[in-house]
């Protein structure tokens, strides 16, 4: 029958919307089947496509998706490990472990990611400082290469192909399942606090003060509020309670953006008016809040990143060493006020020093900062390059997971451990950002 | 009777009954999960049960039809009964296949249409004589009206359609519940060559639908609800004109 064909093509797509990508979707429902083939093209796993750049796109090949991929194998409630197929997705597993008395040892800043995807991003959260990154906690998981091979990997199985799909942004293989090690809670319920500050200086001392006592903590910065970078911002702090209320009361309802809004829209004038009204809003308070509430704001506004328009945004996050930390942000913070473009949502958050596993793995000791920036062509990436520079000078390093456009020279500088990598990975895998950080 | 209630999944690894079964899975039900294979209905126990639902699985090639009585008579033993089938099995055959082979087009009449009203017709026998029970079977917009890309199927769709009309007027009087489910295009490793439209919809969706269907006592569902005015409109295309079409 002729009906109204809209290409599937266009449906597998980056948070950013930028790259945009053409590339084949393959079905696979079943994880003991092999792998999908397509004559002489790559393939590359397919999560929730929550990463903003080219990760988890293959243009011009093909991608696997991973959504079918949605069975849990076992859950030992004693000890809290749970074994679940790749594409789980953590807002399911959520719903499924908090009200038995668990939850995820660390998450990013949305529910709406596969299993699969935080592996091969070792995503981190607000706990950096205390738990590491995800792959601290991902104690086996099944590794089906391209030449029909199924390897366990745990520390001690094929410790080569653990280290590196941890973190191996689905280079490696496709990641069928995953045992995690859970965290206990006794409460669905965090016991939070928001403490305005008004320079970057203070941010360092109260993230400073807060390390030993606050399990969760992140600021939030107005990139719009002092031109020579010295922003003003709030930091979040957060404890889980200990009151046995698993039961979540929704409230707010769900609210949506249903199409690309015009790119205009997102203008340097609205951004700063957003920044102003959001520090208006944050004032010194403590409250309690529900886990959902807490870690997950961003989710309540679906497609959120329409906001940006059809040319998309970039969000570019980095960390920098502790030594250079203060003087490098202040730099960034400058520059993006010089070069007129703000950022809509500015964090900041310190990282520990808990090593990853994973190879290629982001998170390091210092402080990390994320900005995202409408799409405005050169203009954007010039700046952004300008970033690279600053980052490198100070010894830090870029998340893949957020990038569009790295150079391969800046790649290799920011992750020395890239050849050691490069062994392990799959020849019938490849993504885009890989040929691109690959390129002579 | 068992105060929990039995629901039998026929054909319970199509990807429409695991989201039924997932999304009935909090309520108090056993679920008894049939198909022919062992490895995923082992899987989907293993689902079913970490998020907090009873189930356990029998492994059977449905086409088989000189088991069907005994199957359910083991069922019946095993567990005392039950409330509550879905049928979800069938194929999507290759029509050209079946007009080159006509042995084809036999066996897929056999699977989705022969083997589905001979194993609940033993089912409405057990339902006659427990006073009560809820059939819920899968059939197809496909058996609405007959096209040339997609008869054979069609034509079988269109049999189990008008099988159950006749089996829910028997039952009627049985309190018995009989639902035929009519869904559109649904994304399932059934249809993972075709091109995916507009129109298309996932089983997630069309299991709410089924489930909303299954606990309103109702008769016949369209899923999603607009193919119901897509086959309106289809139905009542002039035969004259409707085979000039290329459809
Ligand atoms: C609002 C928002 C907030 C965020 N906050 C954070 C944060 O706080 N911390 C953080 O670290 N990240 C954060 N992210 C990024 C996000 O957590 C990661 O990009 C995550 O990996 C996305 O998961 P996904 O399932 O969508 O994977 P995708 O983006 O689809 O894929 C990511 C990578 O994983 C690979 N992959 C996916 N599944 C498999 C598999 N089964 N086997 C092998 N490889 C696989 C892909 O090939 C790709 O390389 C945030 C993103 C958003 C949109
Ligand atoms: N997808 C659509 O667009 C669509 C539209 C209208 C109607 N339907 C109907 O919806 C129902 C469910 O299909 P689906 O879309 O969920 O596709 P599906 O996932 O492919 O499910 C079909 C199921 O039937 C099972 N089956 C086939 N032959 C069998 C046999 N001889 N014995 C036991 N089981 C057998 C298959 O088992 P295996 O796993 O062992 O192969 C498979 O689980 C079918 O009746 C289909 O005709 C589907």
């Amino acid at each position: 029958m002729v009906f109204l064909w809209q290409s599937e093509m266009h449906k597998y797509q980056s948070w950013g919307k930028n790259p945009h990508a053409k590339q084949t979707a393959l079905y696979y429902s079943d994880r003991h089947q092999a792998l999908p083939v397509v004559n002489g093209a790559s393939i590359l796993p397919y999560g929730m496509g929550r990463s903003y750049g080219d990760v988890c796109l293959n243009d011009e090949n093909a991608i696997i998706p991973t959504s079918r991929l949605d069975h849990y194998m076992e859950f030992d409630q004693e000890k809290g490990v749970i074994k679940c197929e790749a594409g789980v997705c953590l807002s399911d597993l959520l719903d499924l472990v908090i009200p038995r008395g668990y939850f995820i040892p660390v998450t990013p800043g949305t529910k709406n990611v596969t299993i699969g995807g935080m592996v091969a991003n070792d995503v981190h959260g607000k706990n950096h400082h205390r738990a590491g990154s995800f792959g601290n906690f991902v104690t086996a998981f099944e590794l089906l290469r391209s030449d029909g091979k199924r390897l366990i990997c745990t520390p001690d199985k094929n410790p080569d192909l653990y280290r590196a799909t941890i973190g191996g942004l689905g280079l490696t293989g496709l990641i069928t399942w995953v045992e995690i090690s859970l965290e206990t809670i006794e409460s669905a319920y965090i016991n939070t606090e928001s403490i305005r500050f008004q320079t970057i200086e203070d941010f360092f001392r109260i993230s400073d003060d807060s390390d030993q006592s606050w399990e969760y903590t992140v600021a939030w910065i107005d990139a719009f509020s002092n031109k020579s970078g010295d922003c003003r911002g709030v930091f979040f702090r957060g404890n889980h309670m200990r009151d046995n209320d698993f039961i979540y009361k929704k409230r707010s309802m769900p609210l949506g953006v249903p199409l690309n809004m015009p790119s205009w829209l997102l203008n340097r004038y609205v951004l700063k008016l957003f920044n102003k009204l959001y520090y208006s809003v944050n004032r010194n308070k403590a409250q309690r809040v529900h886990i959902y509430d807490f870690f997950y704001p961003l989710d309540k506004v679906s497609a959120w990143n329409k906001m940006y328009g059809k040319n998309g945004f970039y969000q570019y996050q980095c960390v920098i060493p502790d030594d250079q930390a203060e003087m490098t942000i202040r730099s960034m913070l400058k520059l993006c006020n010089s070069n007129k473009q703000g950022s809509f949502l500015s964090v900041l958050k310190k990282f520990g020093d808990i090593k990853s596993p994973g190879l290629l793995s982001f998170p390091k000791k210092g402080y990390t900062l994320a900005l995202d920036f409408p799409n405005r062509g050169k203009r954007t990436l010039n700046m952004l390059d300008a970033f690279d520079d600053m980052v490198l000078d100070a010894g830090g390093s870029v998340y893949p997971a957020k990038d569009a456009r790295m150079s391969a020279d800046s790649f290799k500088c920011f992750f020395p451990a890239w050849q050691e990598f490069s062994q392990q990975v799959d020849r019938g895998f490849s993504s885009s950002f890989w040929r691109r950080v690959m390129a002579e | 009777m068992a105060t929990k209630k039995t629901l039998l999944i026929l054909g319970a690894t199509s990807a429409i009954a695991q989201q039924v079964a997932r999304q009935v899975v909090s309520r108090d039900y056993r679920i008894i999960l049939v198909g022919r294979d062992r490895q995923k209905l082992v899987d989907l126990c293993a689902d079913l049960q970490v998020r907090g639902g009873t189930a356990d699985y029998r492994v059977h090639d449905l086409l088989e039809m000189t088991a069907h009585e005994q199957i359910i008579k083991n069922v019946v033993n095993e567990y005392g009964g039950f409330d509550i089938v879905l049928l979800a099995y069938g194929t999507l055959p290759d029509q050209e296949q079946c007009e080159a082979d006509r042995n084809e087009a036999v066996k897929q009449l056999n699977i989705n249409f022969i083997s589905a009203q001979n194993i609940l017709s033993v089912i409405a026998e057990r339902f006659i004589e427990q006073g009560q029970g809820q059939i819920i079977a899968i059939s197809s917009v496909a058996g609405d009206r007959g096209r040339k890309s997609n008869y054979i199927y069609g034509a079988a769709k269109g049999a189990l359609s008008i099988y159950l009309q006749g089996l829910r007027n028997r039952l009627s009087a049985h309190n018995v519940q009989v639902l035929t489910v009519k869904p559109g295009f649904v994304d399932t490793p059934m249809t993972k060559d075709f091109k995916k439209g507009i129109l298309w919809s996932t089983p997630e969706r069309v299991a709410k639908d089924i489930v909303r269907a299954m606990d309103k006592r109702r008769d016949v569902i369209y899923t999603p609800w607009f193919w119901k005015y897509i086959m309106l409109i289809i139905k009542f295309i002039p035969e004259t004109i409707f085979k000039k079409l290329n459809l």
